[in-house]
């Protein structure tokens, strides 16, 4: 299926300050395909998430959309290249209501006016969350009333219905419970059926990672250090990867 | 209840709140209604112990000194919903007039343009006000605190020291400010613009959330950057605007009106109303009814021959409170999170 290469990274460095969190990382997402990317706490999965989202602009490297070298200016202009992002912190508002958050940036207008339109937002809101089959009791309330599930539920959600080409997933399943987690998974695997969305996952359960994922990354001090297809590997050979480099660490013979 | 279809479960389990409930959260989620409740305590009570309150000559008097704050207190809420603060508003107030007196004097413009340069003036304040905040990261205390000190000495330079006289009578004159009434009607109409801005456009939720969650909202693509600084050039327009209103009403162009004293109590307005400095949250109309509520407290205390000062000491005590209130109504709302 290597018919289309939706996303390359090149040599991407970034740092911040005297921490380096990405040294020169290169990834490839393919049309189509599903990317697990795993690795420890502070290895730079986010950083690298937030390079190609437009956050963050990389020290060194290049990004290539589509096969086009692209730079990001900014976040908006990712978004209108078909960028979209679950993020890690989630970018919820709490102070703004669940319909506000839904459509945070991507406001529905009355046109020809400037001003808000709360019930189809409301209506787009409740159907979405319908969809995914997640239960929030009121769509008015603050996201601050909300439990973390039903937080994460939303910046789902909110990226998901955003007609993404590129679906950037930071651990999206993180607070979410065995059911809930069945069901993101499950719409990943709808989004993947479709076959229109190409997604990078970033998950610390590997099971979850391959449930969906067609290929899977590991990020190692700042380099991608491994990249097979979820077919020709399993569980206990990631976990083993990861655990051999902790005990690696450990035993204090690790080299740069 | 029989079981509805997942699409409509939302909409069951809102008419399921009691109507008492939904008033009671309305209470406390809507700072306005508190305040709007004091406010009308204060008129029936100032009305009942002197029958000259409401007086058309008075209320009218009223009008004129709320028109000012309220339009000051409005920009700032803008602001503040930043968690930012414009300490340099009660300079641009005079700010505006003087350069407005320049351009119509000295520079021989006619009156309807020399007005529009006194606004560009201001919002010029407000556009570096926002700059040095977001592009080189000062705090915007210290920014404004700067400005405040800069324009009140450039105020009183600009005219040579001594008050001017305003431009001589026109209908010009008369809609913005000389006639008696139109302080108020453009007090009315800026609010209700405001309103609309802040809760019913992008602009005022892409206010909410850049004040409410910084990074979240720059990792929405939110463009923070030109929502802050544009806010400060809003808010100082609107100080300039309302100095020239009151210009216009007093028929003088006074270096020194404004000043701290009118910032402080446009700042008290809209806490009072129920805009905190802390940022993500803010009411244009709670400014504007906590306006109402200090201007009737200061009008009906001058009346009844109260003096400044203990207006002074009820405006503290006041803010003060409303700022307990509100910490403690956050506390309450907070325990009743469902997690
Ligand atoms: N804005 C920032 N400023 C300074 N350092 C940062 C910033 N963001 C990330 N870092 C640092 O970069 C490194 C990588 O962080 P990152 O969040 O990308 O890790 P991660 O792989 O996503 O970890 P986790 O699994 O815990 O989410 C860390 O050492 C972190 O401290
Ligand atoms: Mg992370």
């Amino acid at each position: 299926m290597t018919e289309h290469e939706v996303l390359r990274a090149e040599n991407i460095a970034k740092g911040f300050g005297s921490v380096t969190a990405l040294r020169d990382v290169s990834l490839r997402l393919e049309k189509g395909e599903v990317l697990g990317l795993i690795g420890d706490n502070g290895a730079g999965k986010s950083t690298l998430i937030k390079t190609i989202t437009g956050f963050h602009r990389p020290d060194e490297g290049r990004l290539l959309l589509d096969g086009e070298e692209t730079v990001l200016k900014s976040v908006s202009h990712a978004q209108s290249l078909g960028i979209q992002t679950v993020y890690q912190d989630l970018a919820l508002v709490d102070d703004l209501s669940v319909y506000h958050n839904m459509f945070l940036n991507a406001e529905i207008v009355r046109k020809p006016f400037p001003f808000l339109n709360g019930r189809a937002m409301k209506e787009k809101t409740r159907q979405y969350l319908a969809d995914i089959g997640v239960k929030i009791p009121s769509i008015d309330t603050e996201v601050a009333m909300l439990s973390g599930g039903q937080r994460q539920a939303i910046a789902v959600a909110r990226a998901v219905y955003s007609d993404a080409k590129i679906l950037l997933m930071d651990e999206p399943l993180a607070a979410m419970g065995a059911k809930e987690g069945a069901m993101i998974l499950d719409l990943v695997q709808r989004l993947k059926d479709e076959g229109n969305v190409s997604i990078i996952l970033i998950a610390h359960n590997y099971a979850h990672v391959f449930e969906v994922c067609d290929r899977v990354n590991v990020l190692q001090h700042g380099r991608i250090t491994y990249d097979k297809n979820t077919g020709d590997t399993s569980v206990e050979e990631l976990t083993e990867l990861m655990v051999s480099e902790y005990r690696k660490a450990r035993a204090g013979g690790e080299e740069e | 209840m029989a079981q509805t279809p997942p699409k409509n479960e939302s909409q069951v389990e809102t008419q399921k709140q009691s109507f008492g409930s939904r008033m009671v959260g309305t209470l406390l989620r809507r700072q306005e209604a508190s305040i709007f409740v004091v406010a009308i305590i204060l008129l029936v009570y100032f009305q009942a112990s002197n029958a000259a309150f409401l007086s058309q000559g008075n209320l009218r008097n009223l009008g004129q000194f709320i028109a000012a704050t309220a339009i000051i207190a409005v920009g700032l809420v803008m602001v503040m919903v930043l968690g930012e603060i414009d300490l340099s508003v009660g300079q641009t107030f005079a700010f505006a007039p003087i350069v407005m007196w320049i351009a119509y004097e000295q520079l021989l413009l006619v009156l309807p343009l020399a007005v529009i340069v006194g606004l560009l003036a201001t919002a010029a304040i407000g556009l570096v006000n926002g700059t040095i905040r977001v592009y080189f990261g000062v705090p915007s205390f210290v920014v404004t605190l700067g400005m405040f000190f800069l324009l009140s000495g450039v105020n009183v330079t600009l005219v040579g020291g001594f008050p001017k006289t305003a431009p001589e009578a026109s209908a010009i004159k008369s809609a913005l400010g000389a006639y008696p009434y139109s302080g108020i009607i453009w007090c009315v109409v800026i609010v209700a613009f405001m309103h609309i801005l802040l809760n019913h456009t992008r602009w005022g939720i892409h206010t909410f959330a850049t004040g409410g969650n910084f990074t979240g909202a720059r990792e929405s693509g939110i463009k923070v950057d030109k929502i802050r600084v544009w806010n400060f050039a809003l808010c100082s327009t609107l100080a300039g605007f309302a100095g020239i209103l009151e210009a216009m009403r007093i028929d003088s162009i006074d270096p020194l009106a404004g000043g701290a004293n009118t910032m402080f109590l446009a700042i008290s307005a809209a806490v009072i109303g129920g805009t905190p400095l802390a940022g993500g949250v803010g009411t244009i109309l709670g400014a504007f009814i906590g306006t109402l509520v200090l201007s009737v407290l200061q009008n009906g205390f001058t009346l009844q021959g109260v003096s400044a000062f203990t207006f002074n000491i009820i405006l503290g005590v006041a803010v003060l409170v409303v700022m307990v209130l509100s910490v403690y109504i956050g506390r309450i709302r907070k325990g009743r999170k469902v997690t």
